[in-house]
């Protein structure tokens, strides 16, 4: 349904289902992950039919999200290089935090901000891969010196993407008029101005 | 309390204490390895009292058989020819848990109560709360768990928990024909073996000596070596070993501080929204787009 014709598409259907995947797949993780992580979140492997199948099943979901991140990293790529004007907005975020934009300078498609969290899960994603492998006893039998690093990296780089997707997912709810986007494509020409006004003036042409 | 004649001292990811009002003595298995005759005799024992059958393996040419530790040989005689100021030795020692006393396994292990240390020092795994990661394998100091094939649950010896539990001595001390494996409380084996070692600095084995490595804050199954000094001799025992660094960081201070972390963003954020409020589209920016749209 258009609820207004001049809206700006921001999002194909493709792109959005690729990023559900990604964010359906991630919260498995992190729950099931989270429960062997630390003794108070074990409970959550309730959700995944108990222990056990939490065990078996946190790996291939682990696979999933990795297949289907590297295809959106793939497809946001491009749209993620770093330039002059995202360091001045990074320099410039903490006023932009206490509540002041105004002083933020022109952004495009993507701010300096989402960039930065871009290229922090894209790392993270890769330890998680690898470090995956090396403790996935089903499948692996690595040196023993492996699996050790691993389960260290795993779980360090677990705890750091769960905070990355807090702050990913705030940022989402904090500024209004945001969250559509991932849920159907657009946004309005009001939020494209505000928000990326480089990206707002690349496609309405003003 | 599981057993009146076993209680817990420690279990898996756990964080509150277990019981530890009653104070029963520390128990410990012996293996003076200069006794040993190489028999297997406890390997079968071991078999037999625990109702485990390994498949019948191949010949490797070597007397070790099986070759390594299984989910169903939860020990092996491990040999060793060594050959020292020209003379060979033939060492043989009995492989299997060692019982730390701070252990590994029990530390990394994700799942409450799959492994559980009793107030007599034995260290074993409840199978039925295990849920099969391998965390214990990983945690070991001596790379004794094995994760079975038919169930994906670890296993290692129980000390035979069972047995003891009803003080009667592990089933592979029962069969051992030439008293190599002894049983008792640790302070009584620790007098036992001092005398073995006395015995053996006589006959000429001046590094002979206790194997309780304190690394892992001893063991409750302890080596007397003719060798003490060289523990790597007899295939491979470790001579300091202790729980890695890695699964330390892994296991110990950092998780309830990434925890701590973890909610300080969550709760961070929140405590944003309500301080500083939603980032609107400012009316401004509203007004020139209904501007436009006017024209």
């Amino acid at each position: 349904m258009i609820r207004d014709p001049k809206d700006l598409k921001r999002y194909e259907p493709a792109e959005r289902a690729n990023h559900w995947v990604v964010g359906i797949s991630f919260i498995l993780l992190a729950l099931s992950g989270l429960a062997f992580f630390h003794p108070a979140f074990f409970p959550l492997t309730q959700l995944f039919g108990g222990p056990t199948w939490a065990r078996i099943i946190h790996p291939y979901l682990g696979v999933l999200m990795a297949v289907s991140f590297l295809a959106m990293f793939f497809r946001f790529k491009h749209l993620n290089k770093m330039t002059p004007a995202d360091k001045e907005w990074l320099g410039k975020v903490g006023q932009m935090v206490d509540g002041d934009d105004h002083n933020m300078p022109e952004q495009g498609k993507y701010n300096g901000g989402q960039k930065v969290m871009f290229w922090a899960m894209a790392i993270c994603m890769l330890l998680m891969a690898v470090s995956g492998l090396f403790i996935w006893r089903a499948w692996f039998g690595f040196d023993i010196t492996l699996v050790r690093m691993g389960a260290v990296v795993h779980a360090a780089a677990g705890a750091f993407m769960i905070g990355l997707i807090f702050v990913h997912v705030y940022a989402a709810i904090w500024v209004k008029g945001t969250i559509r986007a991932m849920w159907y494509g657009t946004v309005t020409r009001g939020w494209a101005k505000q928000h990326h006004r480089g990206w707002y003036r690349q496609v309405t042409g003003k | 309390m599981a057993l009146q004649s076993l209680d817990i001292k420690q279990r898996s990811a756990t964080t509150t204490p277990s019981t530890q009002v009653r104070e029963t003595i520390e128990i410990a298995k012996l293996i003076d390895v200069s006794a040993c005759i190489g028999c297997k005799a406890c390997q079968v024992a071991c078999s037999e009292w625990n109702d485990i059958r390994d498949e019948i393996g191949s010949c490797h040419g070597v007397y070790d058989n099986p070759m390594d530790l299984t989910a169903k040989s939860w020990t092996v005689m491990r040999f060793t020819e060594v050959e020292q100021n020209n003379k060979l030795e033939w060492l043989i020692r009995k492989d299997g848990c060692m019982h730390c006393a701070d252990p590994g396994c029990l530390k990394a292990c994700p799942a409450p109560g799959a492994i559980i240390q009793y107030s007599n020092g034995i260290v074993d795994f409840h199978q039925e709360n295990c849920i099969g990661c391998g965390y214990c394998v990983t945690g070991c100091p001596f790379d004794v768990p094995r994760i079975s094939k038919e169930d994906s649950k670890a296993y290692k010896c129980s000390l035979c928990s069972d047995r003891v539990a009803v003080n009667q001595a592990p089933a592979c001390v029962k069969a051992c024909p030439t008293g190599a494996i002894q049983f008792g409380s640790k302070e009584d084996m620790k007098d036992y073996a001092a005398k073995r070692v006395t015995d053996l600095k006589e006959r000429g084995y001046e590094q002979a000596g206790l194997y309780d490595p304190q690394g892992v804050g001893g063991t409750h199954v302890m080596y007397v070596l003719h060798h003490a000094d060289k523990p790597d001799l007899y295939a491979g025992l470790p001579a300091n070993p202790s729980i890695s660094p890695l699964v330390s960081l892994w296991k110990g201070f950092a998780k309830p501080l990434a925890t701590l972390a973890m909610a300080g963003v969550a709760l961070g954020s929140l405590f944003h929204y309500v301080t500083k409020g939603p980032n609107e589209v400012s009316k401004e920016i509203e007004d020139e787009i209904e501007k436009e749209d006017a024209k």
